[in-house]
């Protein structure tokens, strides 16, 4: 196979995994909010539900998380899985992110001081005001680095999709140097997920410069 | 009358169980124009009684009246009951409250910390607004620091624009709870200047300190708290002057060096 012909063919397993990734995040960063309402809920039951979701997928290894999404239906209920491939892995990636991003939220807002949210209520913000105009940008800033290791991870992790042998680029890099025999796909691919990093740590840093206006 | 506290208890939950009586049935009204400063050893329950007065905490008995509102009540049972969030609001708008730790908000300008609140929480005229700070930046000596932020300023000037924080707000009443307490000595005193400069407008105001000469020298009251009640109160002449109660005496006695 030529390198030109090589390199197309992975384009669209590039293009899969570019798609992983940013549903995932789609998905998963304001699935992370609603966990963590869920999480810090007044209602002892549903808090400690939660809880115990929370540690049940941080706990596991998410190759196993996807296997159990993809195979789980048939498994239980019986169901086809038919065209349930991608869906499947939509929601294994999107509940593992949701839940580690659910926990980063959880300790950047109990990171703020009580005096934060004492001078807006005495100032007479209402509770939402307090939360969006007060509360929300400085948490998002101080757990911006969190939240940048994580989806560097992320981009890495699209590879555990070869799990359910959905051909993004780690997969159809395993499949043409198995017939190929040849090393050059895995260089391609490793190419890639190093630019994609790049990239991702670039705009990250970006806004994280962006917001360096106070401490 | 601007505001009226009646007989009010609070109690927190004690760390070896059982409750620990904070504030025991104290009363304390004050005046429009009045200048109060409140004394006391730690613990004596000085924070909580301007924390219940900021609605920062709920009380347990006796009633708050801001204006012609009763915010607070106690009923014949003992039940204390609260008026409704709504009516709350017009209530919040009487009194602003400057807190030890300034708790600016550190992700806004300083401009910005000022105007924020009249216009989002009063529905206000932003340019109006702006005008105002402008002016009452000038007047804290913070003219050129209106674009700069929070983390930027020293702790005196800080509590400066927390000041004018609250006063862009319009208060009746404004409440300082150790005002100086987080400060540097050099930095103290440019802050009580302006608080000195307030009372001289005449603007009605509770102070909690521990600057006894600055007290004696600005209030028309003094309040000496201790163990949750108010043990002596009257003309800061006549209470750091001549204490009536031993107690009094031995608190102002650990002020002399
Ligand atoms: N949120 C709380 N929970 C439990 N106990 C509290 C709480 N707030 C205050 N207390 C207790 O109430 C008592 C009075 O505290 P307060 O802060 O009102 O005293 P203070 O007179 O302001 O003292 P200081 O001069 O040190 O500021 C203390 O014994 C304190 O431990
Ligand atoms: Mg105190």
């Amino acid at each position: 196979m030529e390198f030109g012909t090589m390199l197309e063919t992975m384009g669209s397993g590039m293009l899969k995994t570019i798609g992983i990734f940013f549903l995932t995040l789609i998905g998963s960063l304001p699935l992370g909010v609603g966990i963590m309402l869920l999480r810090t809920s007044k209602n002892k039951v549903v808090k400690s539900i939660t809880k115990a979701f929370i540690a049940v997928i941080r706990g596991t290894p998410l190759m196993l998380q996807l296997l159990v999404w993809y195979f789980g239906p048939y498994y239980l209920f019986d169901w086809s899985i038919r065209g349930w491939r991608f869906p499947g892995l939509i929601i294994g990636f999107v509940v593992n992110y949701a839940c580690y991003f659910a926990e980063i939220y959880r300790g950047g807002i109990e990171s703020m001081s009580v005096g934060q949210y004492e001078a807006a209520e005495v100032l007479g913000y209402t509770k939402s005001q307090t939360f969006f105009r007060i509360i929300l940008p400085q948490v998002f800033k101080r757990i911006l680095p969190s939240i940048t290791n994580e989806v560097i991870t992320l981009v890495k992790d699209t590879s555990l999709a070869y799990t359910l042998a959905y051909a993004e680029v780690f997969s159809i890099a395993k499949q043409i140097s198995a017939s190929q025999t040849s090393f050059m796909p895995f260089l391609i691919a490793g190419v890639f997920y190093f630019i994609a990093n790049y990239a991702v740590a670039f705009g990250m840093e970006r806004i994280e410069k962006a917001l360096k206006y106070y401490n | 009358m601007i505001l009226e506290m009646k007989n009010i208890r609070k109690s927190f939950p004690a760390s070896a169980g059982g409750t620990n009586e904070v504030l025991r049935d104290i009363s304390l009204s004050v005046d429009k124009g009045e200048v109060v400063s409140i004394i006391g050893p730690s613990g004596s329950g000085k924070s909580t009684l301007l924390r219940c007065a900021t609605f920062l905490e709920t009380i347990d008995g006796g009633s708050i009246t801001y204006m012609d509102t009763v915010a607070a009540s106690t009923d014949a049972n003992g039940r204390v009951s609260y008026i409704s969030k709504n009516e709350m609001k017009t209530v919040k708008g009487y009194f602003g409250l400057v807190f030890q730790q300034f708790n600016l908000f550190p992700h806004f300008s300083v401009l910005k910390n000022i105007t924020d609140a009249p216009v989002k929480v009063h529905g206000r005229n932003a340019e109006e607004v702006k005008a105002e700070a402008m002016e009452l930046l000038a007047a804290m000596g913070l003219g050129d620091k209106a674009d700069a932020y929070p983390c930027q300023l020293s702790g005196g000037q800080q509590q400066r624009v927390a000041i004018a924080r609250a006063l862009a707000m319009k208060p009746e009443i404004l409440f300082f709870d150790e005002p100086t307490s987080a400060l540097d000595p050099e930095l103290t005193i440019e802050v009580l200047k302006i608080i000195r400069k307030l009372a001289e407008e005449h603007m009605t105001m509770v102070i909690v300190t521990h600057e006894m000469n600055f007290a004696r020298a600005v209030s028309n009251r003094v309040i000496f708290m201790d163990g949750g009640v108010i043990v002596e109160q009257g003309d800061p002449e006549e209470v750091f002057g001549n204490p009536r109660q031993e107690r009094t005496r031995q608190f102002l006695r650990s002020y002399e060096q």
